[in-house]
């Protein structure tokens, strides 16, 4: 069960502040490898905040700052050692509006291995046909990959996405911001087809809005609320009988 | 038809539109009335392709101007355009925002000084400069291409800006999600995705280098000839017109329209290239 696995993230007094305000105000928490954990919360709550704080994602934001520790494999990504390009290409993002690269779709499968500086065709076109594979799109753009991908409708382009973070080689953890706010509930029930096998070989972790994803898809599920995360636990538990009446009053739609 | 406020609007600005294409409508019309005659009488081949131009003693071969139009404009976009679209990526994508703030202004007064003052700058300083190090006349197409290159610049690089600008965030933070480095995301993602901006900038840039006139006359040399080095002068198609207005008459003054015409046509196949190849690309992606 939870402790049984050691914690892929080990997360200690987690503080992100953003000018003078503090968007997260210590998190700490263990999240375990090969599981889906879902954190679901109202806007504000400092969901995307925290995944972003995950791939470093925030050092992009002027006056932007992270306390606390985030050990990856029981290294500090936030340690002034630490290559924060080679740590993106382990800590993968799905963003919340898919963001298909003006590009083929094929390079931007490839984009990631690319970088890495793989060459070799016959290889490229492995990573593509077993990335769009596992993403569910395959089917739907065998034929094209020359195709620009902008050229995708949104639920295909985010699943062109999701295939563009799973070509990554280095790839060990994924993270996705609310991956499904603008699909269809088609798109929707493959990205969450795709979760619940990816799960076997990565450590996930969604962002979600939409509380009844959480329920489906998650292991764990965390609860925050303005900054705070007020309660974490496997998902049953949090979405029937959880300790904390926020939670309750969340998940059952009370406010949020 | 009803005459209420949305139709009143629609009319006045379509009455506007009409009137700037009217306007250089008419203008080409012009041109050509006065020019085409004369192409005909003189002869395309002995027009554009001979090399003497004598209007006195009825020779008038204008390819060395053509040539040295050409030449001229390549050079400057060769200088002005990698350092407009580099300064450009600089300050978008590396420079703190402050420097943006102080240079992009800087940059965009280099528009606003007349072109007389580079000429003037070019025939004191570059001129002699390139006399010396590089032989020469000093007036040359060299010289014409650096300040060209120079004036170019602030259309380059505030074209450029604003398309690299315009590039989605999100973009950017895609290419870094998946472990791009800070220039690899700039060059594999917003340079692509800001292209057509960037060459819209080129184009415009190109248009203004072939039609600049003034500090073409100032630095370039004037001479006749069909150049054979960067360091020989010219005389671009534009200085050619300027510089034998005042006194031409007949058959001298119908040369120069019909110049105009040749000026005109070279503009409007380099921006059929120029815009032809955004959509190749495009259609390639």
């Amino acid at each position: 069960m939870i402790q049984a696995s050691p914690a892929k993230i080990t997360i200690r007094a987690l503080r992100v502040f953003h000018g003078q305000e503090e968007s997260l105000r210590g998190i700490s928490l263990d999240i375990p490898a090969n599981q889906v954990l879902g954190i679901i919360g109202p806007s504000g709550a400092g969901k995307t905040t925290f995944l972003r704080a995950l791939n470093r994602l925030n050092d992009l934001v002027p006056d932007m700052h992270a306390e606390g520790q985030i050990l990856l494999d029981g290294k500090d990504i936030y340690h002034p050692a630490c290559d924060v390009v080679a740590l993106r290409k382990r800590v993968g993002m799905l963003f919340a509006l898919p963001v298909a690269l003006p590009m083929s779709i094929y390079e931007n499968v490839v984009y990631g291995p690319r970088l890495s500086g793989v060459r070799k065709k016959t290889h490229l076109d492995e990573v593509v046909e077993r990335s769009l594979k596992a993403a569910f799109l395959w089917d739907e753009v065998k034929d094209r990959l020359r195709m620009s991908g902008l050229r995708l409708s949104g639920g295909q382009q985010q699943r062109l996405c999701l295939a563009r973070v799973l070509a990554m080689e280095e790839l060990e953890v994924i993270l996705l911001d609310e991956p499904c706010s603008g699909l269809d509930p088609i798109s929707t029930s493959k990205i969450e087809d795709a979760l619940t096998i990816l799960k076997e070989r990565y450590t996930i972790i969604l962002v979600t809005n939409n509380t009844k994803q959480a329920a489906r898809v998650a292991d764990e599920t965390a609860f925050f609320l303005m900054g705070d995360m007020v309660e974490y636990g496997l998902t049953e538990k949090i979405f029937t009988v959880p300790d904390d009446k926020r939670t309750n009053d969340y998940v059952t739609g009370r406010f949020g | 038809m009803k005459f209420n406020g949305e139709n009143i609007a629609k009319y006045a600005l379509m009455t506007v539109a009409f009137s700037a294409v009217a306007s250089l409508l008419l203008i080409a019309v012009f041109i050509f009335k006065e020019g085409l005659p004369f192409m005909m009488k003189v002869g395309l081949k002995d027009f554009l392709f001979a090399s003497d131009w004598d209007p006195l003693a009825g020779k008038f071969g204008i390819y060395p101007m053509i040539v040295a139009s050409l030449w001229v404009t390549f050079g400057a976009m060769l200088i002005g355009a990698p350092l407009g679209i580099a300064g450009a990526i600089f300050l978008n994508e590396f420079a703190p925002p402050m420097m943006m703030k102080i240079i992009k202004p800087t940059i965009e007064l280099l528009a606003g000084i007349p072109s007389v003052v580079f000429g003037f700058l070019g025939v004191m300083v570059l001129a002699p400069w390139i006399r010396a190090t590089l032989g020469g006349p000093g007036l040359s197409v060299l010289a014409a291409s650096i300040i060209l290159g120079i004036m170019v610049l602030p259309t380059v690089l505030s074209i450029s800006i604003d398309a690299i600008a315009s590039v989605p965030n999100s973009y950017r933070e895609g290419a870094l999600a998946l472990g791009a480095t800070r220039w690899q995301s700039v060059y594999m993602v917003t340079i692509k995705a800001a292209r057509s901006g960037i060459i819209a900038s080129i184009i415009l840039a190109m248009g203004r280098a072939l039609g600049e006139t003034m500090a073409v006359i100032m630095v370039a040399g004037n001479t006749v000839k069909v150049p054979h080095a960067v360091t020989d002068p010219v005389r671009t198609l534009t200085a050619n017109i300027a510089l034998e207005m005042a006194n031409a008459t007949g058959m001298a003054r119908e040369a120069l329209f019909a110049t105009g015409i040749v000026l005109f046509m070279v503009i409007m196949v380099l921006n059929g290239i120029a815009l032809s190849a955004i959509k190749g690309k495009a259609r390639k992606k």
